[in-house]
């Protein structure tokens, strides 16, 4: 989401897959879309058809890649010195958007003369102490402003990251204009030349050197993308995990965003930045969130230092300008959708009711702090960590420290059985016996046997309907944490104790249906929608008022049952509508399909071409339309407005400024705030790697989160003693037959028929080198753990040349485990725990590895394999 | 109404109904399985479980009592034809590394001329008012006569019943107006379901595009009249030679040949016979 939230204002897609027929050019990057997104890659098949041109750079020969007109392999990690190369050919071409960059992003300011670059700092940006492992970020601000800090502050001081850069919305401008602007953007320190000089470096031989792709092959994708770009065409870039789950996954995005901006292509049919969701729902697990640094809507989690009220609070976190400076209006609205009547004006409308954050609370950092004994009880709803996570066997030391576990699943998965069946227990590290956790298994109703919405990768929310009863126990996820809420208040209802009227004050009284008591989701919708004063439904956000009279549990998706309608449940087919379909489902935010669509005209209000018309200024009727899609802009803001110098919220946002979330109203080729590794992406190796990095000194992204102990031993990189030992390039990913840690698909005859075994893929070339036989079996170690998977020797592995070496390539899908109808090793077993900063991502895309012939050895032998090789490496914990 | 087989549509009389087919697109087919899956989903097909194949990201064999719909995966390492069209985007398939994989929906081709419906000797086998056909399980008594006469090994036996199992093309679902499953739960349209002749219009569109855009040996296959089965009810388009996706390049109604077969055999008996009078009674001249 940062990436996204940074470059744009939302941490959202900024298109919709139905429109990927509009483009001119797909970039597909760090993403399998035709096996993880098969549906939607419908729209990719009907662009080509069309007469697009489909690009796949990716590691592997995928299914997606049997689909491209160019499949373009490159090593994996490398993903920034790539696009940073597009952004250089971009530059050196003279083809960038001249007019749209002027007006639409941030590239005419200025910045502060004391930033200094990572080309001046041998792969530093200004403002590093190396003490704290962290950036301090006062000089990467625009010139002469004043409070872009607060952003950064409790990022950097209460080591706690990211709470910001979901909407990179803490930056303060007056009036909501950059105080130093260039706009002819040749001033040497404004943003346009900063970012030329930062990627001047990326020059087509850098990028066939960092990624090993021949300098002709990188030209012909630079050349497409700026040729399909302009007023004319259009070109997408689409992205999923393949460009998320590395240490510097966020820059990845934001170096695709900038390539996006400079080529005009965002806010506009046909092009954009189109983030694939790791699965089903993801985008709403981070809308609603899931995510401990975060209320929904990307509302900040307060601290308990910085926040001490809600005043404070709006002041630091919102800017006075754009979207977020109406920041109390929505929190203020949600804490009256929680706690309604208790909250008032007078209490702070039960603002200290919240959790504060003082830590980092994210999935890793939670299962090392159980590992240490710092966690009693765990809830895993819907997820499996000892198959999904990386480091398999941390997580299950880990769970064997709790007291309690609850597992909720259909099936009883790996997180719900490792205390009778797991490697450890095989090995005899780990004793059934010994083992002090209670685990509770719970049984899951399936989306069929429940009400509610999903929430898919264009941030579009779909409406489904339970079509029959869950079986014997099983229950869905709201009937549970409904019932567990009521039982708790009626544990607590008698206490006075002050840490308990959050929970007893809480709005928990939503109508019951059904044999079960079922609550009703519809009810929940509504809520979050939200009411106004009269206590009607709020059409939308711009509804919310800051004195307690309107209420909204998430202020994107208010309105979203405007008229006392349920939007998402609108089934209108596309057939019976224009392509854009705007009757079928509900987007946040306010419906809209296309974010920042402002953007598809031009400074004026024009359509910037005919073929490429979408939103534009009717000024006969003197407000914005469009082909379908709802106008992402105050619809009677005229192109022409110039607010006043002193206006706040949306008011300061001028007529030709499309992305009203950022507080100057642009797209941020330059990230003054909000990301910990720095305002621009940087070639940086992932953590573990075969290779020195060719663009800096610093090798790794100095920011990374690394947790160097016995149970998370990493290998060592090159340069390192002992690097050769794990000489191979290991990458997981996943396949359209399963789903993520399998708890959906092997327990599925029809699902687990079509995968029946974890296996790996081998170039013929390292098959030859190591004596792997195609259908055979091979053993995969890393300092984590062993594992052993059948051989599938493919060309479409494709050995690199890298730095004059031949770079192998050995791929895991990571479905399996030790239950369902197929089993197999997980290829998690073989990962490490190491971060990106700004979110916490594991780098699940890149690490390495060594690969033999045979099936691994049992028990305390696989054990003993592990120490050689670590002692042989002598590999670093 | 063509293709017309040899009691279909005259049995049904007004009860007929236009013929219905697929066309499988194989220059679509993304090889994703939802069809494999929403077929064994809605007809209740029973598992199989086959293990790891090798064979690129096939691990389900071939069609059989248990399988009616199967994706085939083809890799393959060669340099292609390309030719850019810049008007029609289809011309370049995997230009640079010069590695091919074809994947291609493969099912029972519900053949014009069915030998497996001919040789059924209990009538369990029938051609529907749709003009597909279809085995009755609860008339099949497993003879297994069909299993040989099928050109293309689409029929087998299933090991716990007995009985043969295959594609009905949905007939449940035609019946209600429905699409078959693998057709509803195909995303990129590969797998296309309607009228034969329509499906015959069109396929010769997309073939005309393909050729177009330096597809040379493009093809379509099974969708002549004249060909070994009379033409199918599936057929399908493809970007090479039958041979490459696994499909006999000239498949023959088993009993095509049927009458010659009996013509020579009188013919033989004939002149056996005459031989023997011959040898028999010639000798006391």
């Amino acid at each position: 989401m940062p990436g996204l939230g940074t470059s744009f204002g939302r941490g959202g897609a900024t298109t919709f897959q139905q429109d990927l027929q509009n483009s001119d050019c797909i970039l597909i990057m760090g993403s399998n879309m035709a096996e993880q997104h098969p549906v939607g890659f419908q729209w990719v098949i009907e662009a080509k058809e069309r007469g697009a041109k489909v690009i796949h750079v990716d590691p592997r020969f995928t299914r997606t890649s049997a689909m491209a007109d160019l499949h373009l392999p490159i090593r994996p990690g490398t993903d920034i010195a790539f696009i940073g190369g597009i952004v250089n050919y971009i530059f050196e071409t003279d083809s960038w958007f001249r007019e749209y960059v002027q007006h639409y992003t941030n590239g005419p300011v200025v910045l502060k003369p004391d930033f200094q670059d990572t080309e001046e700092g041998s792969g530093f940006f200004s403002g590093w102490n190396p003490e704290d492992s962290a950036y301090s970020i006062e000089t990467w601000g625009y010139n002469r402003s004043s409070g872009e800090a607060t952003a950064g502050k409790s990022e950097q001081q209460a080591d706690v990251s990211g709470d910001q850069a979901h909407g990179a919305h803490g930056m303060k401008l007056k009036g909501g204009q950059p105080p130093d602007v260039d706009p002819t953007m040749e001033n040497e320190r404004c943003i346009l030349q900063t970012v030329r000089r930062h990627y001047a470096r990326y020059t087509p031989e850098m990028v066939a050197e960092v990624c090993g792709c021949s300098v002709e092959d990188f030209l012909k994708v630079a050349r497409a993308m700026a040729e399909n770009s302009g007023r004319e065409r259009t070109s997408a870039v689409v992205y999923s995990v393949g460009w998320t789950q590395h240490t510097h996954g966020v820059q990845n995005i934001r170096g695709a965003s900038i390539m996006q901006l400079l080529l005009g292509n965002i806010g506009r049919p046909g092009g954009g930045v189109l983030a694939l969701r790791g699965h089903a729902n993801i985008q709403g697990s981070t809308d609603i969130p899931t995510l401990f640094d975060i209320l929904p809507g990307y509302i900040p989690m307060p601290h308990p230092q910085s926040h001490p009220t809600l005043d404070t609070f709006v002041e630091l976190n919102g800017p006075d300008t754009g979207a977020w400076g109406n920041l109390r209006a929505y929190m203020v609205s949600l804490l009256k959708a929680w706690w309604g009547d208790a909250a008032t004006e007078d209490n702070d409308f039960c603002f200290d009711y919240l959790p504060r954050i003082n830590g980092d609370h994210s999935h890793y950092a939670m299962m090392l702090k159980m590992l240490d004994g710092g966690v009693k009880g765990m809830f895993a709803v819907g997820q499996n960590p000892v198959v999904g996570s990386a480091n398999s066997k941390l997580m299950r030391l880990a769970l064997a420290k709790l007291d309690w576990l609850v597992v909720r699943d259909f099936q009883q998965i790996e997180t719900a059985t490792w205390w009778k069946d797991s490697p450890e227990i095989e090995s005899g590290e780990m004793r059934t016996e010994d083992i002090g956790t209670e685990i509770f298994f719970l049984p899951a109703a399936a989306h069929t046997e429940k009400d509610g919405s999903f929430t898919n990768t264009q941030r579009l929310l779909q409406w489904h309907h339970k079509a029959c009863e869950p079986p014997e126990d099983c229950r869905s996820e709201l009937h549970w944490i409904y019932h567990l809420g009521n039982a708790i208040r009626e544990k607590l209802k008698s206490s006075d104790d002050p840490r308990d009227r959050p929970i007893l004050d809480v709005t928990w009284d939503y109508p019951v249906q059904g044999p079960y008591d079922e609550p009703d989701a519809e009810a929940v919708l509504q809520e979050i929608s939200g009411y106004s004063a009269d206590g009607s439904f709020l059409d939308s956000y711009d509804g919310l008022e800051a004195d307690g009279s309107t209420t909204s549990g998430s202020w994107i998706h208010c309105g979203i049952y405007k008229d006392g309608v349920n939007q998402p449940a609108r089934k209108r087919p596309h057939t019976e509508q224009n392509w854009i379909a705007h009757e079928w489902g509900w987007a946040w935010p306010k419906d809209t399909r296309i974010i920042y669509n402002r953007a598809s005209a031009d400074p004026d209000g024009k359509p910037w071409s005919e073929r490429k018309k979408y939103v534009w200024w009717d000024s006969e009727e003197e407000q914005w339309t469009s082909l379908g899609d709802s106008p992402d802009f105050p619809p009677t803001k005229a192109p022409g407005f110039d607010p006043p110098r002193n206006a706040k919220a949306m008011e300061a946002i001028a007529g030709d400024k499309p992305f009203i979330l950022h507080p100057d109203g642009t797209g941020w080729l330059y990230a003054p705030t909000g990301l910990v590794d720095g305002p621009l992406p940087a070639h940086y190796e992932p953590h573990e790697t075969p290779f020195v990095n060719p663009l800096y000194a610093q090798q790794q992204n100095p920011t990374r989160q690394v947790f160097p102990r016995p149970e998370n031993v990493y290998n060592p990189s090159d340069g390192e003693p002992g690097a050769a030992v794990f000489p191979f390039v290991l990458s997981t990913y996943r396949l359209t037959e399963h789903h993520t840690a399998g708890g959906m698909s092997r327990s599925v005859p029809y699902l687990a028929e079509l995968q029946p075994e974890f296996f790996c893929e081998v170039s013929p070339a390292l098959a030859s080198e190591r004596g792997l036989e195609h259908g055979g079996w091979a053993t995969i170690v890393t300092s984590r753990n062993a594992v052993e998977a059948r051989v599938m020797v493919t060309e479409r592995i494709r050995p690199l040349e890298i730095q004059g070496r031949q770079m192998h390539i050995v791929g895991t899908p990571y479905h399996w485990g030790r239950e369902g109808i197929v089993k197999g090793d997980s290829a998690n077993e073989l990962l490490g725990i190491v971060l990106d900063n700004n979110v916490h991502i594991s780098e699940y895309k890149v690490a390495t590895c060594d690969i033999r012939p045979g099936r691994r050895p049992r028990g305390k032998e696989r054990l003993a394999l592990v120490e050689d090789y670590r002692r042989r490496a002598g590999s670093n914990a | 109404m063509s293709h017309e087989t040899l009691a279909w549509p005259d049995s049904y009389g007004d009860k007929a109904k236009p013929r219905m087919g697929f066309f499988t697109d194989t220059t679509v087919c993304i090889g994703c399985k939802a069809c494999e899956v929403a077929c064994k989903e809605w007809n209740q097909v029973p598992m199989e479980i086959e293990g790891f194949s090798g064979k690129s990201y096939d691990n389900s064999g071939d069609l059989h009592a248990n399988r009616w719909r199967h994706v085939k995966f083809i890799e393959e390492a060669r340099p292609q034809n390309v030719l850019h069209v810049d008007s029609e985007g289809l011309a370049t398939y995997q230009e640079g590394d010069g590695l091919r994989w074809l994947m291609a929906s493969d099912v029972c081709k519900h053949c014009t001329d069915a030998a497996c419906l001919d040789v059924c000797p209990t009538g369990a086998l029938f051609r529907t008012e749709f003009g597909t056909v279809v085995v009755q399980e609860d008339v099949c008594n497993g003879c297994g006569y069909c299993v040989p006469a099928c050109p293309f090994g689409v029929l087998s036996k299933r090991e716990d019943d007995g009985r043969v199992w295959k594609c009905t093309l949905c007939y449940d679902r035609l019946k209600d107006d429905k699409e078959p499953a693998c057709a509803q739960a195909c995303p990129t349209n590969s797998i296309q379901y309607g009228q034969l002749d329509d499906l015959r219009e069109r396929a010769e569109h997309r073939l005309a595009r393909m050729r177009a855009a330096g597809q040379d040996e493009a093809r379509l296959y099974l969708a002549d009249d004249d060909d070994g089965v009379g033409g199918a009810g599936a057929f399908f388009l493809l970007l090479d030679e039958p041979e490459v996706y696994g499909l006999p390049p000239d498949p023959v109604d088993a009993r095509r040949d049927l009458p010659k077969v009996w013509t020579a055999a009188a013919a033989a008996a004939v002149t056996l016979g005459a031989g023997l009078v011959a040898a028999v009674f010639g000798g006391r001249e």
